[in-house]
């Protein structure tokens, strides 16, 4: 019967401000007192969910839960600390084939990933016509599928590593955590947009015999690059490390100029390979993405958590994984974007959403930092006053904000950080990604970029799941 | 036939975004079967030259116009489409911009820094607007009906583990810092501290000692279910803590509806270890009534008991006879305080708030016999606003129990404060000037309210009084001489 903690005010004290939710009466009745009311725009929960929010909202590790998940993931500093082929670093071998998304088997691949792993395969001297690939893989004999996610990698778009390709190694100087994703091969027919042209394979190969061994020569000399530091400076640049990369890519090229010179390349290949990363706008979002996971991964796995650690999609199917709930992948259909097309594509050329990129909104840039690159919001055909909305209207579905990632125009708050499943089922509000929109047809390439949101349900079903584990603690 | 049309304008720019809209708003022109905008990047140019486009040589800043068109005659008006959509881009938009509201309790307490929230939301999601305030570290009073016992209990548990006070659910009322909260009266500020497991009872003592002169700290509503087996008492006992530590108060008052026995004694026993004297006021059977209780406090404070204020002249029994009580309530703790009262005098008395089980009235809501209607009870507030608010339910109630000839007397509560409706007596005053005139059957009402709140406890009483009805401020007076008109003919 007897309390422990001291009393927090008093009662005779006026409140200096009331928060009122739900009848508009009460909230009136203070505000005629001259009390500041601040009132809440409350719709009912996601169908369904009422008990289960309150089963979770009631845990009595979800809040200590969260502040830890959160924390961890903002002490992270993701340093760029080498560039190395895929199978060194992951152990990848012949066969082995990493993708984006969630689980998936060669039926129910999109084309997108199926164009990507059969221009793998060929990249790999699996085969030596792409299109005997399909055979291979249908099979499944002498190959393997695994999501990128599983291997603490991540890959834009298709999202497909093969061993011989060089990826970029982030780690974390606290915990020497590391993650890697591949390097960009730029825009239009390129492998992650599903194409397996000869001039696709072209680029792995000058990547894998130049520009991969080159960036890992410059990256060594130059010493880790502040990859976390890059991404707060992007903001301020009118990028939001996503769909624009812009700044970022030259912030990159400016730390590790000096050493690429330096490299015991002739000058014609060093020029070669500044040509491309220069002509390439979007070459960080390659480090913006492992940085994003390195820090994501880090709240991984605290029990009570209802943050999304990752939102990622394999072309069929869109897939998250919550603190609390492990390694479990909580799937539904990925979605069509809306947006804008390259040429005479049209909606009906585009495939679903692709692509483990959705790791920087999870991480609270990308579509969620629209107001640190209005330009971003004209591929929906919406304003400026739009990215701004997006922008706080992400904050009612966060834990937290990042205060190393400040937005200028909304007057430097931080990016709106740690989705929260419950808050996204309390409010229906979903996390808002902007994405490149890959052909439906295996070897077609990108159709053009736009926006796009999770499906509702996999919120609801990760909410179950916490709900259920809950209780089995209770 | 169709013609292609493809020209590059030197120097021009706009970014690939704006460009790839402008493409897209130039498509749809009539006419036009094919349109690229594009900077001739290399990436664009095999683009275009994919859609069939032949190009002339230029250079990755200069623009290119590419337009696949139906005949010759669609050339100016698919050009005039893309100089209009070049210069919409670059004008960008005229719309404000406009903040959302906030749309979870976090929010709201996030963006304005509150220290207390107010929860009002269909009972199924009250914790969870409710954990959002005991996560942000401040104080909660939850409005909400039909919240679930274990959730109640779950959430006080949670706020006793951090200092908090979870006010509510289903207790109205509170005033903290001379704020009414929800259901509540306005008083001067004083030295009395009020702990309410009852919303109208809380109401019931502000307006007595209003009366008394008498003012009042703060009052702390803990819910009507706070003191049961089920809840232990536990914001009860946060808020003692509170009203213990506040310097301002110098004498606490517990009050609920009839409480669990055990919790009760655990709550007495645990006042009793605190500085600050405190008085129980708990209704049962055998216990005096609320305002014995007040006059009980007065004693303490020192403070001599006034004659406690009526209006109008004193009612009488009807011509035409009748040997029942009816009582139609909107103040639940003011239904059961009448029913305990009367029930020593009058034996069994029927109610949707019996009590005992056996007593329960059916929905008709009339039945021979002494009734005591709760139309504040969740039964009778489903699908319509509290009484307090819509009194329509019970003024028509009060012409049928007024037209049956086994009505004896008809005793009434309003309660007046922050909440309730602007001006009950406006439709209560005709309402019962029509009864009485079906038969002259007498109209007790307890007033409950402060000369300080909105609707003015005068301008009320005697509007009341006005239309024939004997009014108190009093609930137990205007009960005891209900039982008097009442038992003056059986006698």
């Amino acid at each position: 019967m007897s309390t422990t903690s001291l009393p927090r005010s008093l009662p005779s004290a006026t409140p200096a401000a009331v928060a009122a939710v739900g009848a508009d009466m009460f909230a009136t009745a203070v505000a005629d007192q001259a009390v500041p009311v601040e009132r809440v725009d409350w719709t009912p929960p996601m169908d369904g969910t009422a008990d289960d929010l309150a089963t979770v909202a009631a845990d009595p590790l979800r809040r200590d839960a969260n502040a830890l998940a959160v924390s961890r993931m903002l002490d992270v500093q993701a340093m760029l600390v080498g560039v190395a082929p895929a199978s060194e670093l992951l152990g990848l071998e012949k066969g082995q084939f990493l993708h984006a998304g969630p689980p998936i088997e060669w039926a129910r691949t999109s084309g997108p990933l199926r164009g990507a792993l059969m221009g793998a395969a060929a990249f790999e001297g699996l085969v030596e016509d792409p299109e005997d690939a399909a055979a291979l893989f249908a099979s499944g004999t002498e190959v393997s599928l695994e999501p990128c996610h599983h291997r603490s990698a991540v890959g834009p778009m298709a999202g497909v590593v093969s061993p011989s390709m060089w990826m970029f190694v982030l780690e974390d100087p606290a915990t020497g955590r590391r993650t890697y994703c591949s390097l960009n091969e730029g825009l239009g027919k390129v492998l992650r947009y599903g194409a397996y042209g000869p001039e696709v394979l072209e680029r792995l190969r000058w990547m894998r015999d130049l520009l991969g061994p080159l960036l890992g020569e410059a990256v060594a000399a130059a010493g880790p690059v502040d990859a976390t530091a890059i991404l707060g400076q992007m903001l301020q640049m009118g990028d939001e490390a996503h769909n624009r990369n812009r700044a970022g890519t030259l912030m990159l090229l400016r730390d590790i100029a000096p050493s690429l010179v330096r490299a015991s390349r002739s000058s014609e290949e060093v020029a070669e390979a500044f040509a491309f990363m220069g002509g390439n706008d979007h070459f960080f979002l390659n480090v913006a993405m492992p940085a994003c996971k390195l820090a994501l991964d880090a709240a991984r796995d605290v029990p009570g958590s209802t943050m999304v650690v990752a939102m990622a999609r394999n072309g069929t199917d869109f897939g998250i994984q919550v603190s609390g709930t492990g390694d479990q992948w909580f799937t539904g259909p990925a979605q069509l974007a809306d947006g804008l097309f390259l040429g005479d594509y049209g909606p009906d050329d585009a495939n679903p959403d692709i692509g483990d990129s959705a790791i920087t909104e999870t991480a609270g840039i990308g579509g969620f930092a629209m107001a640190a690159a209005p330009a971003i919001v004209r591929f929906v055909g919406g304003t400026v006053p739009d990215a701004l909305a997006t922008s706080r209207r992400m904050r009612e579905i966060t834990i937290s904000e990042n205060n190393r990632w400040p937005i200028p125009v909304l007057d430097f708050a931080g990016a709106a950080t740690g989705i929260d499943v419950s808050s996204v089922c309390r409010t229906g509000i979903l996390p808002q990604i902007n994405t490149g929109m890959a052909g439906k047809v295996a070897g077609v390439g990108q159709v053009g970029a736009g926006l796009v949101t999770p499906p509702a349900s996999i919120f609801p079903a990760a909410l179950a799941e916490l709900a259920r584990r809950t209780r089995d603690r209770a | 036939m169709t013609v292609e049309h493809v020209e590059i304008r030197p120097g021009a720019y706009a970014d690939s975004v704006a460009l790839l809209q402008v493409s897209r708003d130039v498509a749809a022109t009539p006419g036009v079967t094919a349109a690229q905008v594009a900077m001739a990047t290399e990436l664009n140019v095999e683009v275009l030259q994919g859609m069939g486009f032949t190009l002339p040589a230029a250079s990755p800043n200069d623009m290119v116009v590419a337009v696949r068109l139906d005949d010759e005659s669609a050339l100016p008006a698919a050009l005039a489409a893309v100089d209009a959509a070049l210069a919409a881009a670059r004008k960008g938009s005229s719309g404000g911009e406009v903040t959302a509201p906030p749309r979870t309790t976090g929010s709201a307490l996030r963006r304005a820094g509150g220290d207390l929230a107010l929860v009002s939301v269909p009972g199924a999601s009250a914790l969870v607007e409710a954990m959002d305030a005991l996560d942000a570290g401040v104080d909660v009073m939850i409005f909400s009906d039909n919240v679930p016992v274990e959730q109640e209990l779950a959430m006080k548990r949670i706020a006793r583990d951090r200092g908090l006070l979870v006010m509510g659910p289903d207790c109205g009322t509170a005033v903290v810092g001379g704020v009414g909260l929800g259901f509540a009266n306005t008083v001067s500020p004083g030295s009395v501290g009020i702990v309410a497991a009852s919303g109208t009872g809380c109401q019931q003592i502000l307006a007595l000692l209003d009366a008394a002169g008498v003012g009042v700290a703060a009052a702390l509503g803990v819910g009507g279910r706070d003191l049961s087996a089920a809840i232990g008492g536990i914001s009860t006992t946060t808020a003692l803590d509170r009203l213990d530590a506040d310097p301002s108060v110098e004498q606490v008052v517990v009050v609920s509806k009839p409480p669990a026995a055990e919790v009760a004694a655990a709550v007495e026993k645990y006042a009793a270890g605190l500085t600050t004297p405190v008085r129980f006021a708990l209704l049962g059977a055998g216990q005096p009534d609320l305002t014995t209780q007040v006059e009980a406090l007065l004693g303490d404070l020192g403070v001599a008991v006034p004659a406690w204020p009526t209006w109008g002249t004193p009612a009488v029994r009807s011509a035409s006879g009748g040997t029942a009580l009816r009582g139609l309530f909107v103040g639940g703790t003011l239904c059961d305080e009448a029913m305990l009262l009367a029930a020593e005098t009058l034996g069994p008395i029927r109610s949707n708030i019996p009590l005992s089980p056996e007593l329960a009235l059916d929905s008709s809501l009339l039945e021979p016999g002494h009734l005591m209607i709760d139309f504040g009870d969740d039964g009778l507030t489903r699908g319509r606003a509290h009484p307090m608010i819509d009194p329509t339910l019970r003024l028509e109630h009060l012409a049928k129990v007024a037209a049956d000839p086994e009505t004896a007397v008809i005793v009434m509560d309003v309660v007046l404060g922050h909440g309730a409706e602007d001006d009950p007596a406006a439709g209560l005053a005709p309402a019962i000037a029509a009864a009485r005139a079906i038969r002259d059957v007498p109209v007790v009402v307890a007033c409950v309210g402060t000369s300080a709140d909105p609707q003015g406890l005068a301008r009320q009483a005697e509007a009341l009084a006005a239309a024939g009805a004997e009014v108190h401020l009093s609930n137990a007076a205007a009960t005891r001489r209900a039982i008097a008109l009442a038992t003056g003919g059986a006698r």
